[in-house]
């Protein structure tokens, strides 16, 4: 048992249902008690889905658990079937149906005599996988079910499409600004005179699945779904694909370099040397912005960085790479990656920190105070106590992550929507110095918003006066470095000379 | 719907498959943690719970509230860790960091299942850590949302002292409503509130509500000469009321069926069942009904409900003759659904969860009798709703509102029908006279957008009809 008030990744059954729901007419059916059916709210809620959440409960309840489901998961599946007509029902396991150990594949196979439709069983274990993985889980077992099924029926297309082509895959529902991610790879493509063969899952049809292998190579933008699909169509047709998230200019140019080397492998005769320039100088703002003075003002500030692999990965890169900012410690909260992570970030921070424990990061926070946070959600609550700004990086996130605007992490327009995003989150450059130099433009009183621990020390009046003229972005930590000076020093009270003494002691 | 049926007609019950949408009941935890401050909530379950709670709960998950959950890992489901060591490591963390007066266990779905014998593990864990430990099973195989109240107040009510404390020669207020009512008063000027009740035995309350609903409720009795001697649940675990022999209880929402029953059971208090007090028709029933149990003649309740009505009149034009449709997930469908049909709606249909006839007794024959008395259908009262099958008929019937969970407001709006979502009448202030203008403003916000909007033609926002 572990205590625990946060997660940043979802139960296995989240994974999965991300992947079924992203596809077009795939229906899951979730073995699960009533309530677990949470994942439709946050479609609804944070996607802002106009239609139903193609998601039901085939309800646990005391009789199941006296009798077992005996019909019930199958006049579930075979009812939807009437109802839906989806394309492919794929049955969910959940934690409840874990531990009750019924045949579920079974049930799966009787249903699928009397269904016009694909019955599957996903094959996740919830003790096992977390939501991340289990959607990469998903999304290859989906694909692998109808690569199989052509191929057994024979109408597995043969050869490749004319034109250098490319699969995208792991597009996903509730990725975090996938849509935009999607629209902005897809004219990359264009850009490349790539077609677009396939983008799954997000908005796929299963039929399509068959077409694959049709393309020359397949683009996987995100570490964590996805690359299991990759390896298996790699494994059976020898497609190669391409692994480097296109986040921020030098990774972008990476990637297509590897695009460049992957297809004229296969006789397509592409330099895209010109077009890489052209973009990186001329049309993304972000490497004019790295040389540009407001980057200058950033140059040194510290900041921190957590998320999934993926973005914290490439974010960390560009704030330590692109524009010359100290990346006190990077993190990832997906552990099962971790080897990974630390190989990608190591020269780029000066500590690699791999934990699920909000409350270790939210210390670590504390710890370094940085100027800027870049984070999840959770990061950006532990900002708003500490009176540090943060960015928002990575899930888990907010109906506000959700923005309707076009805001895309990759590519070139993603290098520009970053620089904003990281420009944004420090305090502006001019600003920064002016406050400085006149006192600041609030004398709110300070609250005390240590996370580890508590003021215990009292501060004289003279001394509490001066803490006042102290910008206020910048308070929090003389007041913390102030009283940590004081405390190794045994003084009970802070007056102005402990003050004085404490800045030229630790430049408070 | 047949018009030349206007025999008054009794109401029908149905049954369906239960596949419907509802929270689960531990979210009971986000309410109750609040309500009760020297709690903590400790939910015993896996991820699933987790990550429910956690975006159920949104902002208020990084307030560091007073509850966590104890994750099970799959050592402890083969039971390779020993569950007593482990609640007792966690438990002791809790009581270092957080010193509560009491640590409430929910149990879960997997609890149940792997059979976790919480209920013999609290008392001796209690016993070795000196912290009362309450149990109650809070899980989605039994239950559905509100329900989850019940069953911690069923717990709590066990452990409400059952003795009043010996009176002393400064008579100390025991319970917080009352020494709240006499805040900053003399003593003398107590002893003379005490001459304004009316003799009658004591009457305890049950049912969570916000502290001004607690007190505008309690004021509301005292104008009856009417006496709360405390509630169930008070603001802290260590002033839960006294409940003797003979006592009387009456319950304020209709999710507590269990509680009612504990109460009655192992308690011996007498209930007093009424219709709930929501609305200004349910809150007059309701003070009627406890005074006529202790025979006290209520003053002023004609002009009282009157004048609120008359308030609530530029609320009534708006959705006088519609229709509302209770898709069913949190258990207060039938008060609601009786307060709006005498606001002037009609209502085909009252999905919910479970349905107690005893418990909900009062309430049942107050909307049957305020169908009769508006003129309109009795609705369909079913149990256990299947929301693909509900669809079809809100679909089939026109309906002008529909109150449903979060899971089918959005594509509901999207295809033109008006929503309300549920949930939001469990967090706001329902109860009492005072708080029927915060009913119908909630339940007219949609129409009163989507008349703003009206003249745009943008009411279908689906591409096809989609099939659902």
């Amino acid at each position: 048992m572990k205590l625990a008030y946060w997660m940043y990744a979802g139960p296995a059954h989240i994974g999965t249902l991300r992947v079924s729901s992203s596809f077009k007419n795939v229906h899951a059916i979730m073995h699960a008690p009533i309530g677990d059916d949470y994942f439709n709210v946050m479609r609804s809620m944070l996607e802002r889905d106009r239609n139903f959440t193609p998601v039901t409960i085939s309800s646990v309840d005391r009789n199941v658990l006296a009798r077992g489901s005996q019909e019930k998961v199958v006049d579930n599946i075979t009812r939807k079937d009437a109802e839906e007509h989806p394309d492919l029902i794929v049955l969910t396991p959940t934690c409840t149906s874990s531990i009750l150990q019924e045949d579920l594949e079974n049930f799966v196979e009787r249903a699928s005599i009397e269904t016009k439709s694909d019955v599957m069983l996903a094959d996740v274990n919830h003790y096992r996988v977390n939501e991340l993985q289990a959607a990469d889980i998903t999304l290859r077992q989906i694909v692998q079910l109808y690569i199989e099924k052509a191929r057994k029926k024979g109408d597995l297309p043969e050869g490749k499409t004319e034109k250098p082509s490319v699969n995208i895959l792991g597009i996903s529902s509730l990725g975090f600004h996938n849509h935009h991610d999607c629209t902005e790879l897809k004219r990359l493509m264009v850009d490349l005179g790539i077609q677009v063969n396939e983008v799954i899952p997000e908005g796929a049809s299963v039929h399509n699945l068959k077409n694959l292998p049709k393309a020359w190579f397949n683009l996987v933008p995100y570490r964590e779904i996805g690359p299991m699909a990759a390896r298996y169509l790699e494994q059976e047709f020898g497609m190669p694909y391409v692994d480097i998230t296109p986040m921020g200019v030098v990774e972008t140019a990476r990637c297509i370099r590897k695009i460049q080397e992957i297809i004229n492998a296969q006789g397509a005769d592409v330099d895209y040397t010109d077009y890489i320039n052209e973009q990186t100088l001329h049309v993304s703002q972000a490497a004019w912005f790295s040389r540009s003075i407001d980057c200058q003002n950033l140059t040194g500030k510290k900041a921190v960085v957590f998320g999934d692999s993926t973005h914290a990965a490439a974010i960390t890169k560009i704030l330590s790479r692109e524009m010359g900012i100290h990346v006190v410690w990077a993190g990832t909260y997906c552990k099962y990656d971790a080897e990974w992570f630390k190989e990608q970030v190591g020269e780029y921070c000066d500590e690699v920190i791999v934990t699920e424990d909000h409350g270790q990061i939210g210390d670590a926070i504390a710890r370094v105070e940085p100027s800027a946070i870049f984070g999840t959600q959770m990061e950006r609550h532990v900002g708003k106590r500490l009176n540090i700004p943060c960015g928002v990086i990575a899930a888990p996130i907010h109906v506000q992550n959700f923005p309707i605007g076009y805001k895309p992490f990759c590519g070139y327009e993603g290098t520009n929507q970053i620089t904003d995003l990281i420009y944004n989150s420090f305090t502006l450059g001019m600003e920064d110095h002016l406050l400085e130099i006149f006192g600041g433009h609030d004398t709110k009183e300070v609250i005390t918003k240590g996370i580890s621990a508590g003021s215990d020390l009292g501060w004289n009046k003279e001394a509490q006066a001066e803490l006042n003229k102290v910008p206020g972005f910048v308070r929090g930590k003389v007041k913390r470095n102030t009283e940590k000076f004081a405390r190794d020093r045994g003084f009970n009270v802070i007056t102005l000379e402990v003050m004085y003494a404490a800045k030229e002691a630790v430049g408070a | 719907m047949t018009l030349a049926n206007t025999e008054p007609q009794a109401l029908t019950y149905e049954c369906e498959t239960g596949n419907y949408h509802t929270f689960c009941p531990i979210s009971c935890v986000a309410w109750l943690y609040q309500k009760i401050e020297d709690s903590f909530f400790l939910v015993i379950g896996t991820k699933t719970c987790g990550y429910f709670l956690q975006n159920a709960m949104g902002v208020m998950i990084f307030a560091e509230p007073r509850y966590a959950m104890a994750e099970l890992e799959e050592g402890d489901i083969s039971a390779q860790l020993n569950d007593y060591e482990e609640l007792k490591r966690l438990c002791l963390q809790i009581k270092r960091d957080r010193n509560p007066s009491v640590i409430v266990w929910i149990g879960t779905c997997t609890t149940e299942i792997i059979k976790m014998d919480l209920e013999g593990l609290a008392p001796k864990l209690e016993a070795e850590i000196g912290i009362p430990i309450v149990t109650a099973r809070a899980n989605g195989l039994d239950y559905a949302f509100t329900q989850g109240e019940d069953t911690v107040l069923a717990a709590m009510a066990a452990r409400c002292p059952d003795q009043a404390p010996v009176v002393e020669t400064e008579k100390k207020e025991r319970n917080a409503i009352a020494s709240l009512l006499n805040f900053g008063k003399k003593k003398e000027d107590v002893t003379a509130d005490e001459a304004e009740y009316v003799k009658h035995p004591p009457l305890v309350l049950f049912g969570s509500l916000p502290d001004p609903v607690v007190t505008n409720l309690t004021l509301e009795l005292k104008k009856q000469g009417i006496k709360v001697s405390g509630w169930l649940p008070s603001k802290r675990y260590t002033e839960l009321p006294v409940l003797e022999e003979g006592y009387y209880v009456s319950g304020v929402n209709p999710f507590l069926s269990r509680t009612a029953t504990t109460l009655m059971r192992r308690r011996k208090c007498k209930l007093i069942g009424a219709p709930f007090p929501i609305g200004p028709d349910g809150t007059r029933a309701w003070i009627e009904k406890i005074c006529s149990v202790f025979g006290i003649e209520p003053q002023g309740l004609d002009e009282r409900e009157a004048q609120i009505w008359a308030n609530l009149e530029d609320y009534l034009q708006l959705i006088r003759g519609k229709s509302v449709f209770f898709m069913g997930d949190n258990l207060l469908e039938i008060s609601l659904a009786r307060f709006l049909i005498r606001c002037g709606m009609t209502c085909p249909e009252i999905g919910i969860p479970y349905m107690d006839k005893r418990y909900q007794a009062a309430e049942l024959a107050l909307l049957e009798k305020t169908c009769h008395e508006m003129g309109v259908p009795t609705p369909k009262i079913i149990e256990k709703p299947d929301n693909y099958n509900q669809i079809q008929r809100i679909k089939q019937q026109n309906i002008d509102l529909v109150i449903t969970g979060m899971a089918h407001a959005n594509p509901l709006e999207a295809r033109g029908i008006n929503t309300k979502w549920s949930v939001e009448f469990t967090f706001a202030q329902i109860h009492g006279f005072t708080n029927a203008r915060d009913i119908l403003e909630l339940v007219t916000r949609p129409l009163r957008r989507n008349n703003n909007l009206k003249d745009l033609g943008w009411d279908k926002l689906v591409r096809e009809e989609a099939k659902i």
